[in-house]
């Protein structure tokens, strides 16, 4: 069903009954050749998952594959629904991710801010230290995390102590798990972010800014009336890539930060399945609450993108 | 009304350059403080004596890191895997990004479709391990590089390049001169297109580089154990059981324990982060056009 509707929204999608081609095919079959080893790769990697996701459904035995173990219905789905974490999980899953994306404006304010730099040079040094800490891997930048807010020895806890408060034990307080995630996300990413602002930017037609000149129009106001403006549409898109991302951006970070003592807010529906599948070895009751993660997910991408068409901007 | 244009546009240059400068400072500080750390005597760094500039100077933290046959094991299977990892993209990336560029492919359309709903939907964490099981990848150097063989993304990125900047009257000629596709492809588009590449290999090579979940489900031999995994027992495991061990622990040997896991911390972040951090700056540009391209598309 889903495939169908981005299929019927597709632009001429359905030319006048057109007989198929095989004399092009034929013609062309050098550039299946140069497709194949690609496809190979997306049909076994891709697709053939997509396949394996029937486990959900059954009641699966490695003794008898994926083909033949035992249909049991919705029980996984139902089990899940009823277990006493499922919305402790949604919360999380929802809570960090709504979070994430209240913070969606920084990397359009470092956008605008560097594309007013009139000094060259120094933009870019600008650009280049703002993008460095995406080359951070994530393993590196939570052992950061860590060393930074130890309660003892590191450098946060140290100045919390030096100004006269006591030191908190941020890694293992439930309660700062969601702010530590996604505000060390934002350093990590915040300029990274702004590269495709900044690309937008650099289209924006200068004898617009002549003529609002010319009017009398301040900086300000012409960041507002012609800059913003016109990076909207790129705004929208990677809004609702970001939505389609929604339930699972950021689970490897969020692995790595977990501990027994914070799991009560950082067990999200993701590292869930990773626990309950790969650790446990409940590989149906798993891959079942992965299925329903990657449905919601989809639904959210359609949901907003169907809002979002109605502004002229959409992905399809 | 000229003049008191100017003089806002001053003020307003002024606040920007705060504006940026802040964040800078708020981006860098992270940055200077590890380096620091990792040449300053641990007493000082976590007593916060240290916040800026080394203080107790000492290399103990690199000579040790130096010293530890995981690390180099570490960096040799990373660099392995990313060469390797890296090779294999290219050859299914460009080949197929090229294939897709050409209006003439037939099926073109139904293909992309199928392609682009990946991007959404996918059969996940679990069935993608089992298939891993099934194939006999588990714990062998196929489970780093070809799960990650391509990634659409950087294919559509590709495609587009293909379609914007090689002339299309180039591969006509070509292929009236009785040139075959793949020679063209090879002989004509692959010359052409050395920015293209430079970003691919740049994009997925720091994904290699960066990578650890993937050895983390796949890897259990120590001898097959990309860079992050190690750092993830130094700066992620280890931590919490030393931080344990410096509130229940009296013994001798556990502060001095303690006192080799600190030292040794900074020094590893900066082996592991430094490769990429020294050499992105140099090719900023090519990481620049890529995400300019992919924007392209929008």
């Amino acid at each position: 069903m889903a495939e169908q509707t981005i299929s019927s929204n597709l632009p001429n999608n359905k030319p006048k009954k057109k007989r198929f081609n095989w004399r092009k095919l034929k013609i062309n079959w050098q550039l299946y050749l140069l497709l194949a080893p690609g496809l190979i790769y997306f049909l076994l990697f891709k697709y053939y998952p997509m396949y394996g996701l029937q486990i959900a459904f059954k009641d699966f035995r490695a003794v008898d594959g994926i083909l033949g173990s035992e249909w049991i219905g919705f029980d996984h789905f139902i089990r899940f629904f009823n277990s006493y974490y499922f919305w402790d999980l949604i919360k999380n899953t929802l809570g960090i991710n709504l979070y994430a994306l209240a913070l969606f404006p920084i990397s359009i304010v470092v956008a605008l801010a560097l594309n007013e730099l009139r000094d060259g040079k120094f933009k870019k040094t600008a650009q280049t230290i703002t993008y460095a800490p995406h080359f951070i891997s994530v393993v590196v930048f939570v052992g950061m995390i860590i060393a930074f807010l130890n309660p003892v020895t590191g450098i946060i806890n140290n100045f919390i102590q030096w100004i006269g408060f006591e030191p908190i034990s941020f890694m293992t307080e439930p309660g700062w798990f969601k702010s530590i995630f996604v505000w060390s996300n934002e350093w990590q990413n915040l300029g990274w972010g702004a590269i495709i602002y900044l690309a937008a930017l650099a289209g924006v037609d200068p004898q617009l800014h002549e003529a609002a000149k010319v009017d009398g129009a301040s900086r300000l106001q012409r960041i507002w009336h012609i800059n913003l403006p016109s990076i909207l549409p790129t705004i929208i898109i990677l809004l609702i890539l970001n939505m389609g991302n929604m339930m699972s951006i950021g689970f490897e970070k969020i692995l790595l930060m977990q501990n027994e003592l914070n799991l009560e807010s950082s067990q999200v529906i993701q590292t869930y399945v990773y626990e309950a599948g790969l650790l446990h070895g409940q590989y149906s009751y798993s891959t079942a609450v992965g299925l329903f993660n990657s449905i919601i997910n989809f639904g959210i991408l359609i949901f907003f993108n169907r809002l979002a068409r109605r502004t002229g901007t959409s992905l399809w | 009304m000229a003049i008191k244009q100017a003089k806002s546009d001053k003020i307003f240059d002024i606040c920007n350059k705060i504006l940026v400068w802040f964040f800078i400072v708020v981006i860098s500080y992270p940055l200077v403080y590890i380096i620091s750390a990792s040449i300053s005597d641990p007493q000082y760094v976590n007593s916060g004596e240290m916040w800026l500039f080394p203080k107790g100077l000492t290399f103990e933290g690199f000579e040790r890191v130096f010293q530890s046959s995981e690390i180099w094991l570490g960096y040799r299977n990373t660099i392995f895997y990313t060469l390797l990892g890296t090779f294999i993209n290219l050859a299914v990336t460009l080949p197929m990004a090229y294939a897709l560029s050409r209006s003439d492919l037939v099926g073109r359309k139904f293909i992309m479709l199928a392609l682009v709903f990946t991007m959404f939907f996918e059969g996940g964490l679990i069935p993608t391990y089992l298939l891993v099981r099934d194939l006999g990848m588990i714990n062998t150097v196929w489970a780093m590089v070809l799960p990650s063989a391509a990634a659409m993304w950087n294919i559509i990125v590709t495609m587009t390049f293909f379609k914007v900047s090689i002339p299309k009257g180039l591969e006509e000629a070509a292929e009236i001169d009785g040139a075959s596709q793949i020679r063209t492809f090879f002989q004509i588009v692959i010359p052409l297109s050395a920015p293209i590449i430079a970003v691919m290999a740049l994009f997925y090579g720091v994904g290699h580089w960066n990578q650890y979940f993937g050895a983390l489900i796949y890897l259990q031999d120590r001898e097959l154990y990309p860079l992050q995994l190690f750092l993830r027992e130094i700066l992620v495991q280890q931590q919490l059981t030393t931080e344990l061990m410096q509130q229940s622990g009296s013994a001798e040997a556990l502060s001095e324990h303690a006192r080799i896991a600190d030292i040794i911390k900074y020094a590893v972040m900066i082996v592991s982060a430094a490769p990429l951090l020294i050499v992105y700056p140099f090719l900023q540009r090519f990481f620049i056009k890529g995400v300019m391209i992919g924007s392209l598309k929008e």
